[in-house]
């Protein structure tokens, strides 16, 4: 039962109008850092655009399908319309008003200190509390999302939690205590220093703090992914969820290990301590429990439509799978990016492996392959799936999507494979030129040129689903029937309580951010000398 | 289909759940913060304490044996953004008059063509650093040196608020404009040169750097060309003798043309 339908798309269309011009950003900086563009000889121009195009494809555009996905999952699946309808459009308004507040001080060049903030950098105040008005906006969605799903269990005490709700609270809540780092640091860090009122800031401590948000924030990115795999991927193609316990235990795995483990951000830091280090070493490898459950669980899911479909023999229900629909296609690339990004990022969490390709093009390459590749092209499936119950109107051009999907799965291939690779050759990352000529990157500059016709690849795929979206609004107006989530092959007679509530996971997500970061905050904190003077950037040129 | 169990932390998987998870961290923190310190060869705890405090990133006390003192005196000087931002009209006027006795090199409205730095528009705060560094023996010069001596903490703050009052030059738009050498824009980020306009100005400017345009050309080569071989080293972090010694030659004369062509001293000579 969709009845916020305005509220829903405005989320939407907010967050793809903003996907759409940061990734022209994205493919303008690949471009005039490459040997195909003669250098700007400027590179607060590169910084600049570098900051907006993070800043709005880190913090603006996930969080705005999240927010968006979440009240149409609220609706739907629990049946009921929206509780706190104003307080949704506060929200929104919020990160509206928070973006375009962080993008003014972006665009004037008073700000270019990229998306991480990178004290002691400092720029414009407006640039930080821009920021800090968008995660005030997501948190109202994190306390709607509360309060929604407390309503429906007063209402129904007795019946197991959605799966798609159960999953999206998890997401909201691991949102909100993810952003509890970054909030720490802009607060009480960065925004002193940026209005004066300090001239120093520690910057282990504020990298510390970033780390608490830094990889839970991806998490947080995945989990829309993740809740399409399960609920929408099956349904769609005519299958069913293979196990729906398995599917509640993947989420609130990630609720609990993807907080804990931010510190392999940190490997190259002086100031956290080696046995930190590798405790959060461990339990980064803890998420390959839940991200394979869900390979698992979702490719014997699809085999099952496969075979519904009448696909015999080991492999014969693959070729029986419907792959013209373009969910299909969304899954299959997005599985394959997640493998190839998942294998790179076990080298990225590696307190030994992560040596070899710190600080370069490696790492930019594996989170644009996960990010921009695995979690993106699901984005898209998810719109594509929903948009005929939000605008009422059928989306017909099945063609286009697929060519649309296929350029998204090639162009980002084409672009992050050859970027890991000249990572591998030592091209550090964060710089705004290169010279190729020198011996030392002249091997690169092949690689670096595909990297930007790949670029191009995904402009162009971002063009097509503009306009298959644009094509949907014109459509003529059709019933598209209830949304309906995935069912589950044997829905669960009983459910154990741990599985149909969020306490115990949020427990133990708060309890193992205390024990692995408590104390390298609390010995930071305490230590005397540790500050810098900070460095003011975008003033007098 | 229900749900089994009133509260979940009365449940027993809820038990088995947070059991599993205190046995998996107080294992994995074992490991990382006893075993692995005490098998590595190359660490040198000096007992089970000693290691599990290194390994939990506890700062080690410094030891009490005499750092090595360089043979050579470094700057004192701490510089801060907010340092001598706001000159009072006062100093400024004491300033005025303490600097008649600089007139004769630096000119009497802060640029000559001695081939002494330009002051008019100078941050205060890089005038007032190499004052003290000159009156400290950090940077030592004939002329400067002597001239220094004999100031106060306070003469210095007013010298520099007066220079730093002074209005700079406006840039001459009849001259034609000399690109930038890639020095100046570029850098050299293989040899770990950054673009000399991300701290002096034109691209961004940081704290402590001097405005460098219009500088006479034989100054910014001779200050190049010292840093390089060692004998100025009151740069803060040695950031002005790295950069200078992975400087080529050309490059040096570069970057000293560019910079010189620019504005004041452009109008200064006349060209």
């Amino acid at each position: 039962m969709l009845t916020n339908k305005r509220l829903i798309l405005a989320h939407f269309w907010l967050a793809f109008s903003v996907f759409g011009l940061a990734i022209l950003l994205g493919a303008w900086q690949m471009l005039i850092r490459s040997p195909l563009h003669a250098w700007i000889s400027n590179p607060e121009w590169y910084y600049r655009s570098l900051t907006a195009h993070g800043t709005v494809m880190g913090y603006v555009f996930p969080t705005l399908v999240a927010m968006g996905f979440g009240y149409a999952i609220s609706e739907t699946s629990l049946n009921q319309p929206l509780i706190g309808r104003r307080w949704a459009w506060a929200g929104f308004w919020l990160v509206l008003i928070g973006a375009v507040t962080a993008m003014v001080p972006v665009s004037l060049g008073l700000a270019s200190v990229l998306y991480t903030f990178y004290p002691p950098m400092i720029g414009n105040p407006f640039y930080y509390i821009g920021v800090v008005l968008v995660v005030v906006g997501s948190w109202i969605w994190v306390a709607l999302m509360s309060i929604n799903l407390a309503a429906w269990k007063r209402a129904n005490p007795d019946k197991p939690v959605p799966l798609a709700m159960f999953a999206n609270v998890a997401g909201s809540y691991l949102w909100a205590w993810t952003a509890v780092g970054a909030a720490l640091e802009l607060l009480l860090q960065i925004i002193p220093a940026a209005i004066g009122l300090t001239s120093t800031i520690d910057a282990g401590l504020s990298r510390v703090f970033f780390s608490w948000t830094l990889h839970a924030i991806v998490y947080f990115w995945l989990i829309p992914a993740y809740i399409a795999y399960y609920t929408i991927v099956p349904r769609a193609i005519g299958g069913k969820v293979y196990s729906d316990a398995m599917a509640r235990i993947a989420f609130i795995l990630f609720l609990v290990v993807s907080m804990p483990i931010g510190m392999h951000h940190t490997f190259a830091d002086p100031q956290v301590g080696a046995g930190f280090k590798f405790i959060h070493s461990a339990f980064t490898a803890l998420v390959a429990i839940p991200t394979l459950l869900t390979v698992f669980t979702i490719c014997a899911s699809v085999e099952i439509a496969g075979r519904l479909r009448g696909g015999k023999g080991p492999f014969g229900w693959i070729a029986a799978l419907p792959w013209d629909n373009p969910i299909m296609l969304a899954v299959t690339f997005s599985f394959i990016m997640l493998g190839f990004g998942g294998a790179g990022g076990l080298i990225n969490m590696s307190y030994q492996l992560d040596a070899t390709i710190h600080n370069t093009q490696w790492i930019t390459g594996h989170f644009h392959l996960i990010f921009g590749g695995a979690i993106v092209i699901m984005y898209f499936a998810i719109a594509y799936d929903l948009w005929p119950h939000l605008t009422g109107r059928q989306l017909t051009n099945l063609r286009l999507m697929r060519t649309q999907l296929w350029l998204w799965f090639i162009g980002m291939i084409v672009t992050t494979f050859p970027w890991h690779w000249v990572g591998i050759l030592g091209m550090p990352r964060r710089m705004a030129y290169y010279d190729y000529t020198n011996a030392a990157l002249e091997p690169t500059a092949l690689s670096v040129s595909i990297s930007v016709v790949g670029a191009f690849i995904l402009v162009i795929s971002a063009i097509l689903f503009f306009v298959v979206l644009l094509e949907g609004q014109r459509a003529p107006r059709e019933n598209a029937g209830p949304y309906r989530f995935s069912m589950a092959v044997h829905p669960p007679v009983t459910l154990p309580a741990v599985l149909n509530g969020h306490a115990l996971w949020v427990t133990l997500m708060v309890g193992l951010t205390i024990t692995n970061y408590g104390f390298p905050v609390y010995e930071l904190v305490t230590r005397s000398g540790m500050s810098v003077p900070a460095i003011y950037v975008g003033g007098e040129r | 289909m229900s749900v089994r169990g009133n509260s979940i932390f009365r449940d027993r998987w809820a038990i088995r759940c947070i059991a599993l998870t205190a046995v998996l961290f107080v294992a994995i923190a074992f490991i990382g913060l006893v075993l692995l310190p005490l098998l590595q060869p190359n660490v040198k705890a000096a007992g089970l304490w000693d290691a599990i405090c290194s390994a939990a990133g506890i700062a080690r006390k410094p030891t009490n044996t005499t750092p090595v003192a360089p043979d050579f005196k470094i700057s004192s000087v701490v510089v801060t953004p907010e340092m001598l931002d706001t000159a009072d009209a006062q100093s400024i006027g004491r300033g005025a008059t303490l600097a008649h006795q600089c007139a004769i090199c630096h000119g009497p409205a802060g640029f000559s063509r001695a081939d002494s730095p330009n002051l008019s528009g100078q941050y205060a705060s890089a005038i007032y650093k190499q004052l003290k560094d000159f009156q400290s023996g950090a940077r030592s010069n004939a002329i400067m040196t002597p001239f220094a001596a004999k100031l106060t903490d306070q003469d210095m703050i007013d010298v520099a608020s007066y220079y730093a009052y002074l209005p700079r030059l406006p840039e001459d738009r009849t001259r034609q404009v000399i690109v930038a050498p890639q020095i100046v824009s570029n850098g050299a980020p293989l040899r770990n040169i950054p673009p000399c306009g991300s701290c002096h100005g034109s691209i961004d400017h940081k704290v402590g750097s001097p405005w460098l345009q219009g500088q006479p050309a034989a100054y910014i080569k001779a200050q190049l060309q010292a840093f390089a071989r060692g004998q100025r080293n009151n740069d803060i972090s040695q950031q002005m003798r790295n950069i200078a010694r992975q400087m080529t030659p050309q490059e040096i004369d570069e970057a000293a043309r560019y910079y010189s062509s620019l504005s004041q001293s452009a109008q200064l000579t006349g060209r």
